[in-house]
């Protein structure tokens, strides 16, 4: 047993070295030298200075903006220091009384918008920092987004195809619009 | 389901199979008794850390001795990962200044990484240093599922050696299996996912000022940190202005690349595989969806190597898919036909061009519908347990369907080694029933299956079940257990049920919803998880043993032949039949239930 012992700490020590230590330094160095912008968090920057990350989601309210998926991370939505999800099963009046109000806040924006909600536009997304919407919420937003900006419906339209991503290799994953850098896109002088 | 839910599935599996035997075939030359070339590569490296441990490698241990050491190995393991957390606040590599861990929470944990189930009732954002991440999670990723892969291969040996007295030398298989399978696979798919933009670096968390400025109402809080109320007990609310984003870091893509490959599934930050930072494109979860099943689903190869009869292994293979398939399809049709109570709210959940539609709720818009049940199915077929979606918003029997997998026994490919070695009790329990229908002693592989295999067979089988009935049982019956739950009704049961069935398989996976990190679900947890791990592993261990020392019997034509789809079937059946009449009545208080009610 003694010797049993010994021979399992020198070994975890080991082990811990290897994949406790080099594993993860060697993998860093590689990874920094490789793809530094993917390792470092994808930041999008501008005049230099970061304004947010490709892939984390930011909070938008405002008529004049895209909204992303709605947050249920806690205290604030799109709060990436503490990612999740809602947690509310699909029977949860909670989760009804949630979706209406969502509903409620879209119309209050875009009084004349009779169309129905597309659905990833009103649920939550499961880490609360989903940067991206589908196509179809992009759309349900066009015509309010063009009309709080006074821009026209084809010139929203062209900057929405111009952040789509199609299917990888045309099969994987989902159509979608990245939701912040549309809006930073929007807020561009050159995209008014 | 849309043609293109069809095709995705489709392709995940086709490259999947694809990989079986290249990989099956490495992994058992990895583990030959004859020395070749890949063991005389690495043979300097293993040599010094045998010489190194004092370990002579051409030990041979019975299974008592080969069962000790594995206890005493992962114990210690244990142990390190909860001093770890004790003591992380003066230890380095907490930039974000993390306390230590609360003890009940730290002893959870740690039994969770020791015992390959990673339930987390922590957020990892919010309570880890990256040193406790690095050299107590992430060591332990690689070693519990190591250790699972060495367990298997000696069982292996129990059927495949002849009148022996040993299972081979645990050291040797352990290191062979994290430095010739694990450590090279997980250096690949690392790169592969920061390449997609997994966060791979040291530094501390970023502050970015965001687009717009919101204004949240946020509670006003004491100097104790708790919310102040008013005359009427409300708590006092005051508009918080939110000009910046807290974006984390870490070291994330190494740890992510071993907990997908390890089936472990303890996530670097919260919301596990579903953060962009840990799975940001639908490349990247195609990477880790693959990495989920990848070694178990090879490992039916190399046993069918290793046996020296490559059939009986794509039977095995065969069992886990014939299984798999048809559930996944069922989660993906419910979760694709969306929330019936949005109905009524003029919402649009149908598939089309431009959505994915369905039941969107707590899914990410890159996965979608298909690629969220299909992870959900894989992650909870396979021990794994991370999520790219949340389970507790699925629908009724969404939801089912990733429980019952796990109450299965994780033998639908199952967690790395062990899902094997589950799926070989499951065997022989199915051997012996075909032997009691036609009143012959039952073989499997050439060895009879006598009493003392049997009942240990047995023991293995029905140890999960119940844990997860006992445990379930307790919950429901104690005020502690009821105060984490988040959701009323059937769903609130439900994600107690999803719980205990987690932790008792070694899964980890969870309806979030529940509060978990509270003494009593931490201890409960902790217990099933021990339980479900380490006892399993004894008793399959015996069974081995006195299998290894068993003369071979020649196949005559009373022999029941164990490659044919016939066995197929018997076996399928024996794991879904143990598994429903186990499991109905408590689903059928939970999911089934809500389904029911939520239907009419």
């Amino acid at each position: 047993m003694g010797k049993l012992l010994r021979q399992s700490i020198v070994m975890l020590l080991l082990m811990t070295v290897i994949t406790g230590i080099a594993y993860p330094l060697l993998a860093t160095g590689l990874a920094q030298v490789i793809f530094p912008g993917q390792a470092n968090g994808s930041l999008i920057e501008k005049n230099g200075k970061p304004v947010g990350s490709a892939l984390i989601g930011q909070s938008f309210t405002d008529a004049r903006y895209f909204w992303g998926r709605p947050s249920a991370t806690s205290p604030n939505p799109n709060n990436s220091a503490s990612s999740s999800g809602s947690n509310t099963g699909p029977s949860n009046p909670a989760l009804i009384d949630t979706i209406k109000q969502r509903i409620d806040a879209l119309h209050a924006v875009d009084p004349g918008n009779t169309a129905p909600v597309p659905v990833d536009l009103i649920t939550a997304s499961g880490s609360g920092l989903d940067p991206e919407i589908s196509p179809a919420a992009a759309q349900y937003q066009v015509s309010r987004v063009a009309q709080a900006r006074k821009l026209s419906v084809s010139q929203v339209q062209a900057l929405v195809a111009e952040y789509t991503s199609g299917r990888t290799l045309g099969i994987l994953g989902e159509p979608r619009v990245n939701v912040l850098k549309l809006n930073l896109a929007l807020d561009a002088p050159h995209g008014s | 389901m849309t043609t293109n839910d069809f095709v995705q599935i489709g392709f995940f599996l086709v490259i999947l199979l694809l990989l079986v035997k290249p990989l099956g075939g490495y992994m058992a030359s990895v583990f030959s008794d004859t020395p070749n070339r890949l063991t005389r590569f690495g043979g300097g490296a293993e040599r010094l850390i045998y010489r190194l441990c004092g370990i002579r490698q051409d030990e041979d241990m019975g299974w008592k001795r080969y069962a000790l050491a594995v206890l005493v190995f992962n114990v210690l393991g244990l142990l390190v990962v909860y001093a770890l957390q004790r003591l992380q606040q003066w230890l380095p590599l907490n930039p974000q200044h993390f306390a230590a861990v609360s003890p009940d929470s730290a002893l959870n944990t740690a039994i969770s990484f020791a015992s390959n189930t990673n339930w987390q009732g922590y957020g990892g954002e919010s309570t880890m240093s990256y040193f406790t991440q690095m050299l107590g999670l992430a060591v332990q990723n690689f070693l519990s599922a190591a250790t699972g892969i060495a367990v298997l291969i000696a069982i292996i040996r129990g059927f495949s050696r002849r009148s022996a007295l040993g299972l081979g030398n645990f050291w040797v298989d352990m290191t062979r299996s994290t430095l010739y399978i694990l450590m090279p696979l997980s250096l690949v798919l690392t790169l592969l996912l920061v390449s997609q933009g997994v966060v791979q670096n040291f530094k501390s968390y970023v502050d970015v000022p965001v687009v717009q400025t919101t204004t949240v109402s946020e509670p006003v809080l004491d100097a104790s940190g708790a919310a102040v109320k008013d005359k009427a007990g409300n708590p006092v609310m005051k508009p918080t202005e939110v000009s910046t984003q807290t974006l984390p870091m870490g070291p994330a893509a190494s740890q992510i690349a071993i907990k997908q490959l390890g089936t472990n599934g303890g996530g670097f930050f919260n919301v596990n595989s579903a953060h962009p930072y840990e799975n940001p494109t639908p490349f990247s979860n195609f990477l880790e969806l693959l990495s989920i099943l990848l070694i178990p689903a090879a490992l039916c190869y190399t046993f069918g190597e290793l046996v020296k009869d490559k059939r009986q292994g794509w039977a095995l293979l065969a069992v886990m898919l014939v299984i798999f398939v048809p559930l996944l399809i069922a989660c993906t049709v419910a979760e694709q036909a969306g929330n019936p109570a949005f109905n009524a709210l003029h919402v649009d959940q149908t598939a089309s061009a431009l959505q994915a539609g369905g039941n969107m709720e707590g899914k990410e818009t890159r996965f979608g519908i298909v690629n969220s049940t299909l992870w959900a199915t894989a992650t909870t077929a396979a021990s794994n347990g991370s999520v790219n979606a949340m389970h507790d918003s699925f629908t009724p029997l969404g939801g089912l369907i990733p429980m019952w997998l796990m109450q299965l026994g994780e033998v639908i490919f199952g967690g790395v080694g062990c899902g094997l070695y589950g799926m070989l009790a499951f065997a022989v329990v199915a051997v012996f029933i075909a032997g009691l229908m036609v009143g012959r002693t039952p073989e499997y592989l050439g060895k009879k299956i006598e009493a003392y295999e049997m009942k240990m067979a047995s023991l293995a089988v029905l140890l999960p079940c119940a844990l997860v009935v006992i445990g379930t049982a307790i919950a429901v019956m104690v005020p502690a257990g009821f105060a984490g739950v988040a959701n009323p009704g059937a769903h609130g049961f439900t994600e107690m049920l999803y719980a205990v069935s987690s932790a008792s398989n070694n899964n980890g996976s969870a309806f979030g919803g529940l509060s978990a990190n509270t003494p009593f679900w931490n201890v409960l947890l902790g217990i099933c998880m021990f339980l479900a791990r380490f006892p399993l592993i004894i008793a399959m261990l015996a069974m081995a043993g006195a299998l290894a020392a068993k003369r071979h019997v020649p196949a005559t034509a009373g022999t029941l032949p164990t490659h044919t789809p016939l066995f197929v079937t018997l076996l399928a059946c024996v794991v879904i039949v143990i598994g429903a009449l186990t499991f109905l009545p408590a689903l059928a208080l939970g999911p089934i239930a809500e389904y029911l009610m939520s239907a009419h």
